[in-house]
Parts: C-alpha cells; structure tokens; sequence
C-alpha cells in the first residue's frame, strides 16, 4: 500500500442543488473518509466553495481530483498538502460556571491558549478557540488531563488559503469566456 | 406559430424543444408518469418517429446504437419508478462507452416527492453517478433551458449520457414557449485549450522514433476525426492498432492497420506496444482489457495520449508527453509538423507475428476442414458474404470477440458493441437503434444463445417496426465466455455455464420472423445468402462447436503480449 497523505481540496462550484451529493459519492465510491468539510458561498455570487480535507493515497487523490472535475456543475477542483495552505478551524467548548470560576488551572489553560469567551450564563460559560486542528485538539487533551468537565465540544470544518497565489474563480471564469467568446455571441 | 403570450403544457413544450434540437426518433415505452407528454407527442408524428420498445433497457440500447451508426444523439423515453430503473444498465454502458443518449423519464409530481408516492424512485440521485448530468425538472418554465443543456452536454466534450427526470406538474403546468439555445456552460471545458509546446513536443518525439506505434480508439470517430487520422498515420507512415470500439476507424485493408488490441486483440499488436519507441493513444483509454498487466506495460516506450478529457489521461499508464484537446483538432496540428517517413523496415517487423498467429490461430478457426463449425469461420462468411461493408453490432461473450477478430470493416461508425460494461442483452436492441439510424446499410447482429434470451423481448420490435435485422445466433449452448474461463483457469469446472436452450427457430417464428439453421459446414454458405436475400429480418442460427474458445488470449494479470495461442 502506499503511504497516505493528508490533503485538503478547494472546490468551487455553482450554487445547484445536489452537487454537495456528487462530490461526497466520488469519495465514497473509492471508500475514502472525509475528515472534514466545510461549504460556503465563495467571493464570487452563485459561486460556492468546498473545502474538504481527507487522508489518502497520492494516486486515488489524482482519481478524486479527476472525478469531481467532470461533474458538470463544477467549476474547478484542486488539491493542496498542508505546507501548502494556512488553514483554521472553529471550535467551542461549553462549560460550567462554577468550573471555570473556582478552577484556575482551568482559566488559566484557556488564557493561555487565546480562547475567547462567547456566552456566560449563571450556569455555563462557551468559549471560543479559532486555530490548527493540532490547538483545538490539544486543548481539548488538556482541559480533559486537568479533570475540567466539557460539557459539550464542537468543531467547524477546515477553511484554507493557499500560500502560493491562486487563480480567483472570477479570473478563470473570465478567461474561459473569453477563449468560448465566438460562441456566446 | 405562436405569439410570445400563448401558454402551452410542458409537455408540449418539450416536444417542441426536442424537434428543435433536431430529435427525429425517440425510442420508448409509456407510463403513468410520462402520459402527458406522450400525449404530446401523439400531435407531433410528422416530425418525430416512436419506436415501441418492450423493455426499457431496449430503449436505452437502441438509442446507443441509434447514436453511435449515426453520429447523432439517441433519445430515449420512460415512465418513472420501474421504467426508469429499468434504464440504468443502458445510462452506465453508454457512460462507459462515451455514446451521447438523452433519457427523458417521467417522474411524479413535486408535491408528493419524498413521500414514497407510487412509483416514487430518486432517480436523478440514482443516476449521477453514472451519467454525464442528470436534472430534475420542476416546472414547465424550466423545460426548454434542460433540454437545451441535456443536448449540449450529451454531445459535446467527451460525450455521454444526460438524464432528465420530469415532474409531471411540470409536464401538465402551462408555459409561454421560450426556445434555448446552449453551447456554451462556464463550468465545462467541453473544447480545452491546446498547449502548442506539447504539439511541439510530441511531433518531435514521433519525427525522432525507430518504432512507433500508434493505438486507435474510438474517440477518433466521436472527434469526427478519420480523416486527420487517416492523414496522420499515412504520413508519419505510422502502423496502428485499433481497440474494440476503435475497429472502424479506418478501413481493415488499410496498410497500416495491424487490427485489433488486446486481452483477444493480434498478437503483433501487443508485442509491439512492449517493443515500439513511441506509443501513440489517440482517443483511448488504456482500459485493463488493452493493457493487461499494467506493471509491464510499455514501458520501454515514451507515451503520447491524446484525449479531450483530461481525468483520462495518465488514469492507468504514467504519460510522458499528455496533449489535451480535440483530437480533430490535435491530430491536424500535429500531422503538419511530422515529417514524411517511410518506416518499412519497422512496418515489416509485424510480419512475423502475424503469421505466427495465422498459423496457430486463425487458419484453424477459419478453415478447420472438418468437426462442427466454428464461430470464427461463421463471421469471416457473413463478412465476406457482405462485402466488408455492413454495420456490425454484437452482444458480449465469445460471440463478441470472434466477431471483432473476424469481421472487417470499409467505412467508419460500423461497430456497435457494449466494450466498457460487457452488457449481455446489448446486441438485439441495438440492432434495432442501428437500423432506424442507417436503413442504407446492412446491419449484421452476432448474439450469443445467453446474451439473447436477456433482450429477446425486442423481437417484437423489430417484427412491429420490420426492421431488416440479419441477426446471426452463434449457438454453442453454453455462456461460452465463462465457460472458456473456467477451462482454463478453474480446471474445468463448468459451473452454471451449460445452456439448456429453447428451439430459437419457433422462437423467431412466433415473432414472424424467418430463420434457418445450419449445424454443417455445406450449407453455411447458403443459408447466408437466403439471410441477405431475404427482404426484412432474419435470424441465422448457426449451431457452432460447444467447446470452442477465443484464441489467443493474454490470461488477465498477465503482460499483454504473453499471449496463449491455444489450450
Ligand atoms: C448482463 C451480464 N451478465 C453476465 C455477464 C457475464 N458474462 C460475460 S460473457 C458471458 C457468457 C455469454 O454467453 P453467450 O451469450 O451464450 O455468448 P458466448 O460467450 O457463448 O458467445 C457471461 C455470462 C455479462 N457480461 N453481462
Ligand atoms: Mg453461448
């Protein structure tokens, strides 16, 4: 077997119902686990931007990359490793009041991992933790080593921005029309 | 006809929108979820011809076949549910095969979607994964813009099959007639651009090779692209050989046609692939049965693929020089930068592997004497008995192979065959698609005695429509195939594979069609001319040895040019 590589891929596609659907069968179909995905409009309207990360082979990585390109409504597909990319993601921790008061290991841990804090209530406090899936998940380690009961814990999926320039949807879509221009007249 | 204010059902709309895109045949079978748009259609039969089909798969293949004898698009219409579904063996082959067919299907109204209303299946769901584009169509104002796209995608680019899925509040919901117009889809690059260094390079590769060899592919037909084919090969002096949906390309004379690749392809063919310098793919796909072992596949070669789709290429062999484009297009390019060669001495080198294979193989398969017949000897007199000129559809199996091996080819889009899928059933209704397509030619119809009880229904087709169908039953009363796999790689055991078959002559005459049988060498010759003589169908069943195999054959997982010349 060969060794499996951690890729994040960035699709952007029009804003038909169904495409999420085509995208995830391609995945399925050569049994490969999404580990995250994230869907949202892109910068560009009617233009929706994917960011779906998974582990596999570099060979079924060109199969996938292959195959979400040919559904129609997609506009481009593309993928990148990590050093490739500066990605983030969201998570939230909801816990309780009396925790966070009297435990300053507690606080202190939060503090030193520039959470911020969304909600409090008499009950329980959310705080918030933008960053590397490597910090979310090492909170979440430490806050558990410490005896700190979560009380819930959500993450977000990955969003990404490559580091070397990539081509804005808008400028490919620019310059297609203007290669098809004999035939939109 | 019609000011801009005049309101219309959606059915009418559609056929409307269908006859503007050219539609002049549909092949289908009514429903429940369809009857308003039948109903509509039932206005038009000026314009657009109905083939009743008697079972949706037929549909389906009929339109394949309709679409690759003529070049054109095949339409295909169903109700929903199990007419629908009965469909999806047809949308995958054609998927597999590259054949541009629109299937229109009913579907049950928006408002009971999601409910498990009668003959409810998510078809558009169901079939993405195995077409081009499948759409549902909501309303009637949506209807002229889908078939408009359908259209366009199914042919353009690499073409394929389209699904649309009809709500029927869309087919009875009333709309003003707004005719579409689509070439042009911002996310689909149906025409890549071409990078002129890769032309360069290429051209350089194939001016500077000892050995070229070049494998032809049925994305030269779909390119409409023979004739820059044919200017390529001829001046590069380049010698080719052809994959199964490639065979008609170029006529079989053709000098530089060494025939057919692969796992039941010439022999010379596949050593020359692990031999040539430069591998030329235009229009193929490296599929396995081409290949053989990947691991030892031309390796020693620098290769060249032409293709316009892009996730094919460097898909299965690693490419060294990929040229992305239309093949019309890349193949003229590259033609006007390859310098006149003459390459007898490589040319030559075929010469051996041919005769060895005539020797071991072919003389014995086509002129074996004495014993029964053979499948082989049985295509080579029907192909004679036509001239080389007929349109040759076949099922899957042994009968496939032998045909293909056998049978030669005068003119282009003359092979109809289900390659990618292997689809036992394909032959008789696409048969059916190639004789409405072309009642100028010939159509020679090779099944199998499995493959045609799969689709045998479509007798009644072909004896409703009168369609001149010579089909010819290459009876050995086993899945012979399979049964040629379990010789030689299951010692024997013929599991499940040994026919017990019903009198095919009553079955043909129950249909009104004539038939006759010929189990002996004297009388073949005759009963094909009474087969090409007779005015209409005919069914030719030619009771062939029970025990014959296809020779040679690379075993799979073996290097391609390993081939067994007998067993
Ligand atoms: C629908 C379908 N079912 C099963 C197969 C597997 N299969 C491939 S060839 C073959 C035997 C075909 O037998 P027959 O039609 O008699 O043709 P022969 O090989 O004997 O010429 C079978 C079962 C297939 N290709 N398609
Ligand atoms: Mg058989």
């Amino acid at each position: 077997m060969e060794d499996t590589v951690l890729y994040t891929i960035i699709v952007h596609s029009e804003n038909f119902s169904g495409i999420l659907n085509q995208i995830a069968a391609v995945f399925t179909r050569l049994q490969v686990n999404i580990e995250s995905l994230n869907v949202s409009a892109s910068s560009m309207k009617n233009v929706h931007k994917f960011t779906i990360s998974c582990k596999t082979t570099p060979k079924n990585m060109d199969k996938i990359l292959g195959q979400i390109n040919k559904k129609m409504d997609v506009i481009n597909a593309s993928c990148y490793t990590d050093d490739e990319i500066f990605q983030s993601e969201i998570a939230m921790f909801k816990i309780s009041t009396d925790e966070f008061k009297n435990s300053d290991d507690t606080s202190r841990l939060l503090r030193g991992y520039n959470t911020h804090i969304v909600e409090v209530t008499p009950d329980f406090i959310v705080v918030e933790l933008a960053g590397s899936s490597e910090a979310i998940n090492s909170l979440y380690r430490e806050l558990t080593r410490i005896g700190c009961a979560v009380k819930q814990f959500v993450r977000s999926g990955k969003v990404a921005v490559t580091a070397s320039p990539l081509e804005k949807v808008s400028d490919l879509l620019a310059k297609r029309a203007e290669r098809y221009k004999d035939r939109l007249q | 006809m019609n000011n801009g204010n005049e309101k219309i059902s959606g059915s009418e709309a559609l056929i409307r929108a269908l006859i503007q895109e050219g539609v002049d045949t549909i092949f289908g079978y009514p429903g429940g979820a369809i009857m308003p748009v039948y109903d509509a259609l039932f206005d038009h039969l000026d314009k657009i011809r109905h083939i009743l089909v008697r079972h949706e798969q037929g549909a389906t293949h009929a339109a394949e076949g309709y679409a690759r004898a003529s070049g054109k698009t095949g339409v295909c219409m169903v109700t929903g549910g199990p007419g629908a579904t009965n469909t999806l063996t047809g949308i995958a082959d054609a998927m597999l095969d590259s054949t541009p067919i629109v299937v229109l299907a009913g579907q049950i109204a928006t408002e009971f979607i999601g409910t498990d209303a009668f003959q409810e299946v998510d078809f558009t769901c169901v079939t993405q994964p195995i077409c081009k584009w499948s759409y549902q169509i909501s309303s009637p104002e949506e209807i002229t813009w889908a078939v408009a796209r359908a259209f366009f995608i199914a042919r353009s680019g690499r073409p394929g099959p389209v699904v649309l899925s009809i709500a029927k509040n869309a087919q009875v919901g009333l709309t003003a007639y707004v005719p579409q117009k689509v070439n042009y889809i911002r996310s689909y690059d149906d025409d890549p651009e071409i990078d002129m260094s890769r032309i360069e390079e290429a051209a350089a590769a194939i001016n500077s090779a000892k050995k070229p060899f070049v494998l032809a592919g049925q994305g030269i037909e779909l390119g409409n692209a023979q004739d820059e084919f044919r200017a390529f090969v001829e001046k590069g002096d380049l010698p080719f050989g052809c994959t199964l949906l490639g065979l008609s390309v170029l006529p079989s004379s053709h000098p530089l046609n060494m025939g057919m690749l692969g796992m039941h392809g010439n022999y010379c063919n596949n050593v020359k692939t692990n031999e040539c310098d430069v591998l030329v793919a235009v229009g193929m796909r490296f599929d396995d049965r081409v290949t053989g072992n990947l691991e030892t596949y031309a390796r020693q070669a620098k290769v060249i693929h032409l293709d316009i789709d892009p996730a094919e290429i460097g898909k299965n062999v690693p490419v060294d020089i990929p040229v992305l484009g239309n093949c019309r297009k890349t193949l003229a390019l590259l033609t006007e930068r390859l310098s006149r060669a003459d390459r007898s001495e490589w040319k030559d080198s075929f010469e051996a592997y041919r005769r060895e294979e005539y020797e071991k193989v072919i003389r014995k398969e086509l002129y074996p004497g004495s014993g029964p017949l053979n499948m082989g000897e049985v295509v080579n007199a029907v192909s004679e008995a036509v001239g080389h000129n007929a349109i040759l559809v076949t099922d899957v199996g042994q009968n496939q192979m032998m045909a293909a091996r056998y049978f030669k080819f005068t003119s282009m889009r003359s092979i109809l065959t289900s390659g990618g899928m292997g689809t036992m059933g394909y032959c008789i209704p696409a048969a059916v698609g190639a004789c409405v397509a072309r009642p100028d030619r010939t159509v020679c119809a090779f099944t199998g005695d499995g493959g045609l009880q799969m689709t045998v229904q479509e007798f009644g087709t072909i004896m409703e429509q009168k369609l001149p169908v010579k089909l010819i039953l290459l009876n050995n009363s086993y899945l012979g195939n399979v049964r040629q796999w379990q010789q030689l790689f299951f010692n024997r055991r013929y599991a499940f594979t040994h026919l017990e078959n019903p009198d095919f002559q009553m079955v043909a005459s129950a249909y009104g069609i004539p038939s006759r049988r010929v189990t002996e060498r004297p009388g073949l010759k005759d009963a094909i001319r009474e087969m090409l003589e007779t005015d209409g169908p005919f069914l030719l069943e030619a009771c062939v040895a029970e025990e014959g195999n296809v020779m040679p054959m690379t075993p799979p997982g073996q290097s391609i040019d390993n081939m067994l010349m007998e067993c």
